[in-house]
């Protein structure tokens, strides 16, 4: 097998399981700490306790996603150390400051918040959670401004061979960082916000601690419906953005197999024949992909087959284009949960709309918003394969492929036993977590919410609610 | 002194501060299987690093990122060349990372001991094979013309190797068994001591047979000269007065010089293989030095004045929360069952 294979393999999934979690610690830490903002402020206990059921779910995810990361740092050397050695120089800059800057602070202040409550001052313990919430924001931060390089490299020269950074205010200020970044994180603020909103609607709907669940509730829909409404901007925006700057992974996103007429109409569905480069039928709305792409009725967008001479014009023979078929189809899942969980964080405001009060006539709702939790998963995990595969056969836009990318002393077979070890233990870790979050909602965990347990030791064994004091 | 060779001190840093704090992070997740009768006794020995083993294990993260901005061919050579090995830590990184999170989190002593047994492997590899990684840097490693270390993972386990690997073992274990001394009271912490009492000993024996065949089986200790010796030797009576001041129930100093230990023997490999920073055992024109390994000085110039920036806050924030920390743990009234 070609070593190149089981390391792109390896990569996609690592990465993609990485990021079922890292979403959940952003959207997570941000709620939480709203939560107990509450706490601290107003001095009800009921926002204590639900800052610490929800901490729980927080610190599983948390520790998760922490070992799953390190990985994602130490594969660039293991799987791809050409690359390395090509962009290290600017690559690795932010890989070292996001260590130095974010993972130092969230996993210091993760362990003064964890075994803190009962040490600090109220409001040095509630500034702890603050800061690891920072910390999970600046470090989405710095992995963009590495990814957005690959993306669209700035800020560096070729010199004896290599990518050598020559301006590192262009790598602060790319445009595709802060086309992406916003986008990143407020999916990320969304994906939290329904996870809460998904389980807090399954426990309104069982009646169990009302008071809590529907606070909770109220809380993490208004976060999720603002940041969803958000992130229909933000993504249009990226989306805009990415005509001017990769129009190859817009064609392929809207199978435009051909350069569009003016106005542009948008694809709704298509069969895709990659092979022979068109579509065999489509569905199409006109003037929208104009509207999408330039804000206006007008303007035609470049076609899959004009961008690939141009590409082997520029860059000289071979194939530059991405898989047509998947990024058409994740871009419309990507969208179409996007848009549901829109809709959804709409109505989730209006059925709490005099405080928590009319929660409970919902049933319908409250039963069909815990199915919703899939919806920014989803979402995320095709926004990521967009962004991704969008770039292929590039690693490193029009500086390196994929294929020159890859480790050349590694073996096939070492390769093989990391991808299996990885993907083994990794499946086994997403288990546990499920296994463990269940076992945590589940009601008979939580008949007796006040019943007193450990003030000290945040890992006892009373089932999960452990760090209600 | 060139900003690569100040990058070269700043990863030796980070490599002493991972080696010193997961170090005895390593130690206590090894014993706290091994001194803990039961259940509660062994949650008491896991609390003692609670609430630092995760900023611990990031100053290795850092290092890593650290080479990548500022040693590019160094970390590819290094990461790409240590393949199977780190697999391994990763993996066991990884099951000692969860078990931290997952074992409380279900009342069952299957469970637990499930996730006493990860915590235990998951501690005892990482030393082992960061021991076996030091032996090989001193000894160098097949590095040809293109800076790609070639042969197979069982070159790396040649005899010297296995003697670091054990070695290193060894020593976080004596160095984590004294941390234990200054977080725990009484019965617990009377068996730590006891335990490193008769520990500590078997550590000296290796370490100085260690230093001894490490002279002879490579030039890391004698490339600057004779009297670099001087160091690991320093490194070896700092351990034995380790034991001198635990057997006298003098916890912290006892600990402060395990420190120093791991201090000097680290900085002394690092020392002597400077310039190098990959010995290359086929040429010594192969071998990566801070001058052919390095990224550009524009690169260096911005990570030297962000982490000049960045580093006192870390270091002040760290020892905040070893100071919030610093009380010991009881084992009746605080932990409650």
């Amino acid at each position: 097998m070609d070593p190149l294979i089981i390391a792109r393999l390896q990569f996609a999934s690592t990465t993609i399981f990485h990021y079922f979690f890292v979403p959940v610690s952003i959207g997570l830490a941000f709620v939480i700490a709203i939560m107990q903002t509450l706490y601290v402020f107003k001095g009800q206990e009921i926002y204590k306790r639900m800052t610490k059921f929800w901490a729980v779910l927080f610190l599983i995810n948390f520790a998760v996603g922490i070992v799953t990361g390190i990985f994602q740092e130490f594969q660039f050397g293991m799987n791809w150390s050409a690359y390395s050695r090509f962009v290290g120089d600017v690559f690795g800059p932010s890989l070292a400051i996001e260590g130095l800057l974010a993972f130092f602070m969230e996993s210091t202040f993760i362990g003064i918040w964890v075994f803190g409550w009962n040490r600090l001052p109220k409001k040095i313990h509630l500034a702890s959670i603050w800061l690891v919430s920072l910390g999970t924001i600046f470090s989405a931060f710095w992995i963009l401004s590495a990814n957005s390089f690959m993306q669209n490299p700035v800020g560096y020269e070729i010199a004896d061979g290599r990518a050598q950074m020559n301006n590192f205010l262009a790598i602060l200020t790319n445009p595709h960082l802060w086309a992406q970044f916003p986008h990143v994180l407020l999916t990320s603020l969304t994906t939290g916000a329904f996870l809460i909103a998904g389980i807090s609607a399954w426990k309104i709907a069982r009646k169990h601690d009302l008071e809590m669940f529907k606070k909770s509730f109220r809380i993490s829909i208004v976060v999720g419906f603002l940041t969803a409404f958000a992130v229909l901007f933000t993504g249009h925006w990226q989306a805009q953005h990415l005509v001017q700057e990769q129009p190859m992974k817009m064609a392929a996103a809207e199978a435009l197999w051909e350069t569009s007429g003016d106005p542009a109409p948008f694809t709704v569905f298509a069969k895709i024949n990659e092979k022979a480069k068109e579509n065999d039928f489509e569905i199409q709305i006109p003037y929208l992909l104009s509207f999408l792409s330039y804000n206006q009725f007008n303007g035609s967008l470049e076609g899959i087959n004009q961008l690939q001479d141009q590409y082997e014009a520029k860059y000289g023979p071979g194939n530059y284009i991405p898989p047509v078929k998947t990024l058409f189809w994740v871009f419309r899942i990507m969208t179409g949960a996007g848009g549901v969980m829109l809709l959804l964080g709409l109505y989730g405001m209006y059925a709490s709309r005099k405080n928590t009060v009319t929660l409970e006539k919902h049933h319908k709702f409250m039963k069909l918003m815990p199915f919703a939790i899939a919806l920014p998963f989803i979402a995320n995990t095709a926004g990521w394969l967009l962004t991704e595969l969008g770039r292929q056969p590039w690693v490193v836009f029009g500086l390196m492929k994929t294929e020159d990318a890859v480790s050349p002393s590694v073996s096939a077979s070492e390769m093989l036993f990391s991808l299996i070890s990885f993907t083994t233990i990794y499946a086994i870790l997403g288990a546990l977590t499920i296994y463990l979050f269940v076992r945590h909602i589940k009601p008979e965990q939580r008949k007796d919410p006040e019943s007193p347990v450990s003030e000290e030791d945040p890992f006892n064994n009373k089932g999960g609610a452990e760090i209600v004091s | 002194m060139s900003l690569s060779e100040f990058w070269f001190i700043l990863i030796t840093v980070l490599f002493i501060g991972f080696f010193v704090l997961e170090g005895f992070d390593f130690g206590v997740g090894v014993v706290s299987r091994l001194l803990g009768k039961n259940d509660q006794e062994i949650r008491v020995y896991m609390n003692t690093i609670g609430p630092f083993w995760d900023a611990n294990e990031v100053w290795l993260i850092v290092a890593g990122g650290a080479m990548f901005a500022a040693f590019p061919h160094w970390y590819a050579t290094m990461f790409s060349g240590f393949y199977i090995p780190l697999v391994f830590m990763l993996l066991a990184l990884i099951m000692r990372g969860v078990s931290f999170e997952f074992r409380g989190k279900v009342d069952s002593d299957r469970w637990r001991r499930i996730w006493d047994w990860s915590l235990f492997i998951g501690s005892l590899l990482p030393p082992v094979l960061w021991g076996v990684v030091l032996a090989n840097f001193m000894t160098g490693m097949p590095i040809d013309a293109n800076k790609e270390m070639t042969g197979n993972f069982l070159q790396f386990l040649h005899p010297f190797a296995l003697l670091g690997g054990v070695m290193f073992l060894f020593l976080t274990l004596t160095h984590g068994l004294q941390f234990i001394t200054i977080r725990t009271h009484g019965e617990l912490q009377e068996r730590a001591r006891s335990m490193a009492r008769k520990l500590t000993p078997i550590t000296s024996v290796l370490f100085l047979a260690f230093i001894i065949i490490g002279y002879f089986i490579s030039d890391v200790f004698s490339y600057h000269g004779q009297t670099f010796m001087v160091i690991p030797i320093l490194a070896w009576v700092a351990l034995l007065f380790a034991n001198l001041h635990n057997n006298q129930k003098l916890d912290v100093k006892a600990f402060m010089l395990t420190s120093i230990t791991i201090i000097l023997l680290t900085g002394s490999i690092f020392l002597g293989m400077f310039p190098r920073v990959m010995i290359s055992s086929l040429s010594e024109a192969y071998s990566l030095t801070v001058y052919n390994a390095s990224s550009g000085g524009y690169t260096l110039k911005v990570m030297t004045i962000f982490s000049l920036f960045l580093l006192p806050f870390v270091l002040g924030y760290q020892a905040w929360s070893y100071f919030i920390f610093r009380k010991r743990i009881k084992q009746d009234d605080e932990l409650e069952y």
